[in-house]
C-alpha cells in the first residue's frame, strides 16, 4: 500500500497545507470533517443506487419484458437513473471534496457551523429521493436533467444557496493568501449550477397546490435553453467540479505539484467561457436558426484545447512518480479517469462538427459518449478521490484490501469498455442504417430493423452494467470493513495511523 | 498597472465576480437573440393552440416520458424527411411550453406521426406495441385505457398557458370541458370544437367514459398535421 505515508506528501498541492506536520491536532482543532464523512458515506449509497437503476434501464431495453407498467416503465424510470448518478453519486462526491479540500486548503473550519452543513447534507439526500420517486409517480417537466417539479425545484435553490454560502466564507475566512486552484473549479461548478437551475426551471405552477408546471419558454427559445443547461450541468457539474477534485487529489496521491500552475489559469479560463456556447451543437439541423448551431459547433471545437490543456496538466503531475500508479490502485482509478477525460473532450468536439452530427444525433453513439465521460471521467474520478479520502477520513493506514481495489479497477474498465464499445457499434450502425438507400433509391431499412440490429449491443450495454455495479459493490464491502475494523487488529499491524478521531467527530 | 492574475487569486470576491461575467457571455449570446429576432420562428399559417383534451394529451405523453425515446423534431437531412415527411419548423412548437424535441431515438421520430395511423391502430399499439410490432421495445400502456381521465384542471392549465402567451381566449377557456367531451365522445357533436382547433381528431376508445388514452391518442393524430405545406411558400419557411 502506498498510503502509509500520506502524511507527508501535504506540501504537494499548495502551500496552504504544508504546516500541517502534526495533522491530528490541526484536525481536531479546525475541521469539520463529520460532514464530509456523511457526504462520502451517501456517494457510495447513490452509486449503487444509480447503477443499479442504470442495469435495470439498459436491460429492459434488451428485454422489454421488464417493464412493469405504470412505475417501472422506462419513461418513467429513466429519468430516475441521471438523477441518481448525476445528483446522487456525483453531487454527494461533490459536496464531500469540496467540503473536504476547502478547509484544508484555507487552513480555516468550515463556515457557518455544524447544523447549517448538516441541514445541506440531509436537505440534499431528502431532495434527491424526491427527485426519483416523484418521477416514478408521474410528475415531471421533462426537461432532462432537470425533471423535478416547481416545488423541489425551489428546495434546491435553498440547499444550493446554503452550500454557496458555506463555501464562500469558509473561502473568506482563510488563513492563507491564495485561493487554491481546485477552489476555482469549485467556485465556478456552483456559480454555473446557479444561474442554470435558475434559468432552466423559469415556469409558472397551474396552482399553487398542484406539481405541475409549464415552462416560461416556448418551442425553439425552450430547446435552446434547455441545451445551454444540459451541456453545461455536463461542463460545470460534471466537469469543472471533478476538475476542481483532480487538482487536489492527483497532487496529494502522487505526492508533486500541480504540472503548471500557469496551464492552470489559461485552463481554467479558457474552460469557463468556452464551455456555455457549446449547447446549441445538440440542435443542429432542427428548427433552431443556422447562427445558433455554428457558434454551438465552433465553441464546441474551441473547447477541446482547454480540455486537453487541463488534462496534460493532470497526467504530467505525475512525472517523477510514475512509479506510484503501481502502488496505488487508487491512483490509478484517478490517473485512468483524466485519460478517459481526455478521450471524451476529444470526441465530444468531433460529434459537435454538423456533419458528424447529422450520423451520431438521436443515436446511441451520443449514450456512448455520455457514458465515457460519466463512468471513465466522473466515477473513476470519484472513486479514485473516494480511495484516498475513506482512510483519511476515519484515521486507517489504508483501504481495508487493495486486492478489492484492483478487482474494482479492473471490473469497471471491464464494464466500461464494454459499455462504451456496444453503443459505438450501436450507434453508428443506427445512424448508417437510418440514412441507407437501395439500389432504387428509395431507404433501405424500416426504422424497426433498426431497432431489432440493436439487441446484440443492447445485452452488452447491460453486461457492462453488471461488472460496474459489481465493482461498485466491492468498493462498499471495503469501505464497510476500513471503517469498521478496529484500528488495533492485526490487519494495520506495523502501518502507521495518522492521527486519532477527535471525541464527537 | 499591469494585470496580476494574482489579485484574482487573493479576493475571493474578485474571483466571483469574474467567473459570473465571464460565465454569462455565452448563454446571453445565444439566446437573447432568439427572442428579438422575429424571423426566428417562421410565418407559417395554421398552428394553432392545442384543444383542451390534446394539451392533456400531451401532459400525458410527458409525464409517462414518451420524450425519452421518441423525438419530435425532423432534421432537414433527406433520408429524415423522405422517412418522417417535411423537416420540422420552429413554428409548430411555437405554444410548447416546454418544447417536446427530445434527443433520442429509440423509437421513431414522431413529429408527424398524426394522421399517420387510424385511431384503432393507435389504442391497439399503445395497450400491446408488440402486437402490432414484434421487434418494438415500447413498454405497454394498457392502464392508460383503464385510467378515467382527470380534467379538473384544465381551466388552471388553460390559464396559464395563456399567460404564456399561448392565444386561448375567455371563450376556449369556458367550453373547455364540453370541447374534451366532444372530442373523446363520438356521441357529442363536436362542431363547436372544429371551429375552436380546426383539424382537432376525435378519439374514443370506450363509449360514456373519457379515458387517458384518448387524450393521449387525441394529442398523436394532431402532431404535425396542422401547417399545410402545399399552400406554403418558399418565403413563409425562410429563417
Amino acid at each position: 500500500m502506498g498510503r502509509t505515508d500520506r502524511g507527508d506528501t501535504e506540501m504537494a498541492s499548495s502551500a496552504a497545507t504544508a504546516m500541517l506536520d502534526d495533522g491530528s491536532v490541526v484536525n481536531k482543532v479546525f475541521y469539520n470533517e463529520a460532514i464530509v464523512r456523511k457526504f462520502v458515506i451517501a456517494a457510495i449509497v447513490w452509486s449503487i443506487i444509480a447503477f443499479g437503476l442504470g442495469t435495470y434501464l439498459g436491460s429492459e431495453l434488451a428485454y422489454p419484458q421488464l417493464n412493469i407498467a405504470p412505475y417501472f416503465n422506462f419513461g418513467r424510470l429513466r429519468p430516475a437513473h441521471p438523477t441518481a448518478a448525476v445528483f446522487g453519486f456525483g453531487g454527494n462526491v461533490l459536496f464531500a471534496t469540496s467540503f473536504y479540500i476547502v478547509q484544508r486548503t484555507s487552513r480555516a473550519r468550515l463556515f457557518g457551523g455544524r447544523a447549517w452543513a448538516d441541514f445541506v447534507f440531509w436537505a440534499y439526500q431528502l431532495q434527491v429521493a424526491n427527485m426519483c420517486v416523484s418521477y416514478l409517480l408521474g410528475f415531471s417537466k421533462s426537461q432532462e436533467y432537470a425533471e423535478g417539479e416547481w416545488h423541489l425545484d425551489l428546495w434546491l435553490a435553498v440547499i444550493w444557496l446554503s452550500y454557496m454560502t458555506i463555501f464562500i466564507g469558509t473561502l473568506t475566512r482563510r488563513k492563507e493568501p491564495h485561493i487554491y486552484v481546485a477552489n476555482w473549479f469549485f467556485i465556478a461548478y456552483m456559480s454555473m449550477i446557479l444561474i442554470l437551475h435558475v434559468g432552466r426551471n423559469l415556469c409558472i405552477p397551474i396552482s399553487p397546490f398542484r406539481a405541475k408546471s409549464y415552462s416560461l419558454f416556448p418551442g425553439v427559445q425552450d430547446a435552446m435553453i434547455q441545451w445551454w443547461y444540459g451541456h453545461n450541468v455536463v461542463g460545470f457539474f460534471l466537469t469543472a467540479g471533478f476538475l476542481g477534485i483532480m487538482y487536489y487529489f492527483i497532487p496529494k496521491a502522487a505526492g508533486r505539484p500541480v504540472y503548471s500552475y500557469r496551464l492552470s489559469i489559461v485552463h481554467f479560463w479558457s474552460l469557463v467561457f468556452l464551455y456555455v456556447w457549446v449547447g446549441a451543437h445538440h440542435l443542429h439541423f432542427t428548427a433552431l436558426p443556422d447562427w445558433t448551431q455554428t457558434l454551438g459547433m465552433a465553441f464546441s471545437i474551441m473547447l477541446w484545447m482547454p480540455s486537453w490543456g487541463g488534462m496534460i496538466n493532470g497526467i504530467m503531475t505525475l512525472s517523477g512518480a510514475w512509479d506510484k500508479l503501481r502502488s496505488d490502485p487508487g491512483l490509478r482509478f484517478s490517473v485512468t479517469a483524466v485519460a478517459f477525460y481526455g478521450m471524451s473532450t476529444f470526441e465530444g468536439p468531433l460529434m459537435a462538427v454538423r456533419d458528424v452530427n447529422a450520423l451520431s444525433h438521436y443515436t446511441d453513439w451520443t449514450v456512448g459518449h455520455v457514458h465515457s465521460g460519466a463512468l471513465g471521467w466522473v466515477m473513476l474520478v470519484s472513486f479514485g478521490a473516494l480511495y484516498y479520502l475513506i482512510p483519511a477520513l476515519w484515521r486507517k493506514p489504508g483501504m481495508y484490501s487493495t486486492k478489492l481495489m484492483e478487482w474494482h479497477y479492473w471490473l469497471a474498465m471491464t464494464g466500461i469498455t464494454l459499455y462504451i464499445f456496444a453503443m459505438w457499434v450501436a450507434g453508428i450502425t443506427q445512424g448508417l442504417m437510418w440514412r441507407a438507400y437501395d439500389a432504387h433509391g428509395f431507404l433501405q431499412y424500416s426504422f424497426v430493423e433498426s431497432v431489432a440490429a440493436m439487441h446484440p449491443y443492447y445485452v452488452a450495454r447491460a453486461l457492462g452494467g453488471l461488472f460496474i455495479i459489481t465493482g461498485a459493490l466491492m468498493m462498499a464491502y471495503n469501505s464497510y470493513r476500513t471503517i469498521t475494523t478496529p484500528n488495533e487488529s492485526a490487519l494495520w499491524a506495523g502501518r502507521r495511523f495518522a492521527g486519532a478521531l477527535a471525541a464527537g467527530e | 498597472m499591469a494585470f496580476s492574475h494574482a489579485i484574482v487569486e487573493k479576493n475571493a470576491f474578485v474571483l466571483i465576480a469574474a467567473t459570473f461575467a465571464v460565465l454569462s457571455i455565452g448563454g446571453a449570446v445565444e439566446i437573447i437573440p432568439l427572442f428579438t429576432i422575429h424571423t426566428t420562428v417562421e410565418a407559417v399559417k395554421g398552428v394553432r393552440p392545442y384543444s383542451p383534451l390534446e394539451l392533456i394529451g400531451r401532459d400525458i405523453y410527458i409525464r409517462e416520458g414518451c420524450y425519452l425515446c421518441h423525438s419530435q423534431q425532423i432534421r432537414s437531412l433527406r433520408d429524415e424527411v423522405e422517412r418522417y415527411g417535411h423537416y420540422s419548423l420552429a413554428a409548430e412548437s411555437m405554444y410548447d411550453h416546454p418544447f417536446q424535441w427530445g434527443s433520442k431515438r429509440i423509437g421513431p421520430d414522431v413529429a408527424r406521426v398524426g394522421g399517420k395511423y387510424s385511431n384503432d391502430w393507435q389504442y391497439a399499439h399503445l395497450k400491446n406495441p408488440q402486437a402490432l410490432v414484434p421487434e418494438s421495445l415500447m413498454p405497454k400502456f394498457s392502464f392508460l385505457a383503464e385510467t378515467k381521465l382527470d380534467y379538473s384542471d384544465i381551466e388552471m392549465k388553460l390559464k396559464v398557458q395563456r399567460l404564456l402567451g399561448t392565444p386561448y381566449t375567455d371563450e376556449d377557456i369556458a367550453n373547455a370541458r364540453k370541447d374534451i367531451e366532444a372530442q373523446a365522445d363520438a356521441s357529442v357533436d363536436a362542431t363547436a370544437l372544429l371551429k375552436r382547433y380546426p383539424k382537432a381528431v376525435e378519439a374514443s376508445g370506450k363509449t360514456g367514459s373519457v379515458t387517458e388514452m384518448d387524450a393521449l391518442v387525441a394529442y398523436l393524430q394532431v402532431l404535425g398535421t396542422m401547417v399545410n405545406f402545399a399552400d406554403t411558400s418558399e418565403e413563409q419557411l425562410k429563417q
